[in-house]
């Protein structure tokens, strides 16, 4: 018999906790397959966030680090600076990432810091019981927000690759979705580019990866994938909002 | 020894991280500490090493607690504020036993409160500022001379025993000049060994390495609590650090830290003049404190004067190692005066008389205190009633 | 020996400077010696000051709040600093600047053109050097050439002929008594 996949060898032989349907999950996979094609399990770094992925650090079978909530990015400053032959990559949710630690990633990328983002949108907080995210889509119930996202209380959602694409020193920012298998070869593909882009020097690389959370949204995987595709997506379009990857290596 | 130079304390401390082998740096700026950020921008690039200045100080703790999960010397500086915002990172790092070196150059508080050099952070240092049940060795230089050597002294005690080290010191210390001279053999970090624990670079020849700090299966943070406890019992008994002056025949022993001990020097020599024997205990660890040494001695003299700028936050671990084996009293300077040496002299004859009126008597301050608060909770109470 | 000195004057008339000038001499000498300088809002709006302590024993107070001497350089450093002088202490006023006149009379006080004797040797930029040789010169608490060795250290790149009008300041402010 012949395999025609295996396990990634960059994942541990632990079970993941992620919830049914969980994008996580997914995701995992992918990084793991990057690692395992571009050959660095034996100088990656993962940097994992608090939030459902806190556990990242028992699934990748690499060096890791578990710190603060959102301080991701300014962990993975330290270990790239202090070590910058490592290949340092921080995982982290949208609680995390584009609320408690939105000063650490916007000055990461500010700064132009040589590491690899992997930042998954479910438009919730998973962890804590399905409370209100600055990702929430208006009208979007949560358990901080039981009448649904009121625009006038509070808000509207935050675009962070939008947002992080306005920054010079920001060099390759890409949304893509978990959703599809179309969709999520395309999300391995820009996960691995912005590993290669931290091989070759370029800087900061950063992918959005649109995600399902039917737990805390309290609909079946299924519905989830239905809402992320006529909801999410149009709040947050796919594509790459911004790419200098090339530009930078010919000036290298 | 080398021919002593004019130094100023905030460099010579970042000079002596340097050829402690220190090699990463992160900070931001906030008096009175600013010349060590400034000096190690250019130091570190000179040295092979990194700077970062980052975006604030939550920031850059945890880029201190990245680089030092590494296994290089790192280090951050602060003062005061900067150092209420590390907490979170210092607990990390404490329940990720990493080593690494943080600096606090006090200045008055609490809030914005001043610049100006302050003792108020004792409490803060010494009990471990975060959240959760841990310490960090805290090391208190009394002159530019220490300021230098201390960041060698920190990176040893913190790696052998991978527990985070604290420099307090103040903003006097920070900004004044001495003559001073570097008497050790510089550090190459390259001549140090990669710890075993430690993330990062290339390592084809050994497994993964996880640096956390959470433990959530049943029992096993309690474990892991208890296994930290051993090693602080250990440290409490076998690295406490202090310097005594003119103890054996002491009839008032002042117990006093940092620039609070320089001042406490001089008030001591005007009560020996005076016909006082007074001697000085300067805990140089506050912790480990030198709690056996004073209760030693608490049983020799006739009483002990703690002198610090802060409301008896050291006196707190003075009074748990005398156990009223004497009385203690306090001669605070709060709000970041400097303590006066002919006014400490006036404290050490009054704590020998027992002349209470003349020290710090906190039963005055509860009596001062009770018609102001009478006034606050008045809903007619004057506006600055508190004053 | 023990000097305890404050010098106090505009941000720009090299106050903080002459004290570290002050402090190396010491440390030439071979004697204990540390410097002080305000800062933060302090500086902001008129006077910087610095204290610099020389002492044959151990520095215990870096702050010099009771000096020997004070040198003011301006005219809002004279009834900040005089206040704090020791009885019998010593003050040199730059008189280029300052017209008021001291209350107490249990101080010496000095009168020092600083400004114009500095312009007379060649640079308006030595009034702090003036002020500093008349400090030599009645304490004896460092010589003019221990501030002039001082002063290779402190300037490292001055160039020699500003070293030496350097020098000349310091002398011309030792004559005053």
């Amino acid at each position: 018999m012949n395999a025609i996949t295996k396990r990634p060898s960059s994942l541990t032989q632990a079970q993941f906790h992620y919830c049914p349907g969980c994008g996580h999950s997914v995701v995992h996979r992918l990084v793991a397959e990057v690692i395992d094609e571009l050959n660095i399990k034996d100088r990656a770094v993962v940097v994992a966030p608090v939030g459902c992925a806190v556990f990242a650090d028992k699934y990748f079978d690499v060096d890791s680090i578990q710190g603060p909530h959102g301080r991701g990015p300014a962990i993975a400053t330290g270990i790239k600076r202090a070590k910058p032959e490592s290949i340092v990559f921080s995982y982290q949710g949208d609680g995390d990432l584009a609320s408690i630690g939105m000063a650490e990633i916007v000055h990461a990328a500010a700064r132009g810091e040589n590491i690899t983002v992997i930042f998954i949108n479910n438009t919730i907080y998973g962890m804590t019981g399905g409370q209100m995210a600055p990702t929430t889509l208006v009208g979007q119930v949560a358990t901080t927000a039981p009448k649904g996202r009121n625009e006038k209380l509070q808000g509207n959602p935050i675009n962070v690759s939008e947002m992080l694409a306005q920054l010079k020193s920001a060099k390759y920012i890409e949304r893509v979705s978990s959703d599809s298998a179309p969709n999520i070869i395309k999300a391995k593909k820009a996960i691995k580019k912005a590993f290669q882009n931290q091989l070759d020097g370029v800087g900061f690389s950063f992918v959005e990866v649109l995600s399902i959370c039917p737990t805390n949204w309290g609909v079946t995987p299924l519905k989830g994938l239905e809402f992320l595709r006529e909801k999410m997506i149009a709040q947050y379009p796919l594509g790459v909002f911004k790419d200098l990857t090339v530009a930078n290596k010919e000036g290298k | 020894m080398a021919e002593k130079v004019l130094m100023k304390g905030n460099e010579a401390l970042a000079e002596g991280a340097i050829r402690a082998g220190c090699r990463f740096f992160a900070g931001y700026p906030i008096t009175p500490q600013n010349e060590v950020p400034e000096y190690m921008s250019w130091r570190q690039e000179e040295a092979g090493g990194a700077f970062v200045q980052a975006e604030s100080e939550v920031s850059a703790i945890n880029m201190l607690y990245g680089a030092a999960a590494t296994g290089v010397r790192a280090m951050t500086s602060s003062s005061s504020p900067g150092l209420s915002l590390k907490q979170e990172g210092i607990s990390y790092m404490a329940g990720a036993d990493l080593p690494c070196l943080i600096v606090n150059i006090m200045r008055g508080g609490p809030g914005l409160g001043n610049i100006a050099g302050a003792q108020g952070d004792y409490t803060q240092a010494t009990r471990g500022g975060g959240n959760g049940d841990y310490r960090t060795f805290v090391l208190a230089p009394f002159s530019v001379q220490e300021l230098a050597n201390f960041p060698k002294k920190a990176f040893e005690l913190s790696e052998k025993y991978r527990v985070p080290a604290m420099i307090l010191a103040d903003g006097i210390l920070g900004q004044m000049m001495e003559g001073m001279s570097f008497d050790f053999e510089p550090v190459d970090p390259k001549t140090l060994p990669q710890p075993c624990w430690a993330i990062g670079g290339k390592h084809a020849d050994r497994a993964r390495n996880m640096v956390f700090s959470y433990a959530l299966g049943e029992g096993e943070l309690e474990k892991m609590v208890l296994k930290r406890a051993e090693r602080y019992a250990l440290i409490e008994r076998d690295e406490v650090i202090y310097e005594e002056r003119d103890t054996q025949d002491a009839e008032v022993l002042i117990v006093a830290y940092g620039i609070s001990a320089r001042a406490s020097i001089a008030a001591m020599n005007i009560a020996r003049a005076n016909g006082i024997k007074a001697g000085l205990l300067r805990p140089i660890t506050l912790w480990p404190f030198p709690s056996k040494r004073i209760a030693e001695l608490s049983k020799k003299v006739k009483a002990i004067l703690c002198v610090e700028m802060s409301m008896g936050q050291m006196k707190v671990d003075v009074d748990l190692s005398v156990k009223n084996a004497c009385p203690v009293y306090l001669h605070a300077k709060p709000g970041a005066f400097f303590p006066v040496a002919e006014e400490i002299a006036i404290a050490i004859e009054s704590a020998l008389k027992g002349r209470k009126d003349q020290l710090f008597n906190i039963e005055d301050l509860a009596k001062k205190a009770e018609n102001k608060i009478y006034a606050v909770n008045n809903p007619v109470c004057k506006e600055g009633a508190l004053l | 020996m023990y000097q305890g000195v404050r010098i106090a004057g505009f941000g720009g008339q090299g106050v903080v400077s002459a004290g570290v000038l002050l402090a190396q001499a010491g440390l030439v000498d071979g004697k204990a010696v540390s410097w002080y300088p305000s800062y933060g809002p302090e500086m902001r709006g008129g006077t910087a000051n610095c204290s610099v302590v020389i002492t044959d024993g151990e520095v215990s107070t870096p702050v010099v709040s009771a000096p020997d001497t004070a040198i003011v350089m301006n005219e809002p450093s004279l009834p900040k600093f005089e206040p704090l002088l020791k009885k019998g202490g010593l003050l040199i006023i730059n008189s280029s600047l300052i017209k008021s006149k001291p209350k107490r009379n249990d101080i010496r006080v000095v009168y020092v053109d600083c400004n114009a004797i500095a312009e007379k040797v060649g640079s308006l930029k030595a009034a702090n050097l003036v002020a500093l040789g008349t400090f030599a010169g009645i304490t004896g608490a460092i010589s003019i050439d221990s501030i002039a060795s001082a002063m290779k250290k402190v300037f490292k790149r001055a160039k020699p002929e500003i070293l030496e009008l350097n020098r000349k300041a310091l002398e011309e402010g030792a004559k005053l008594k």
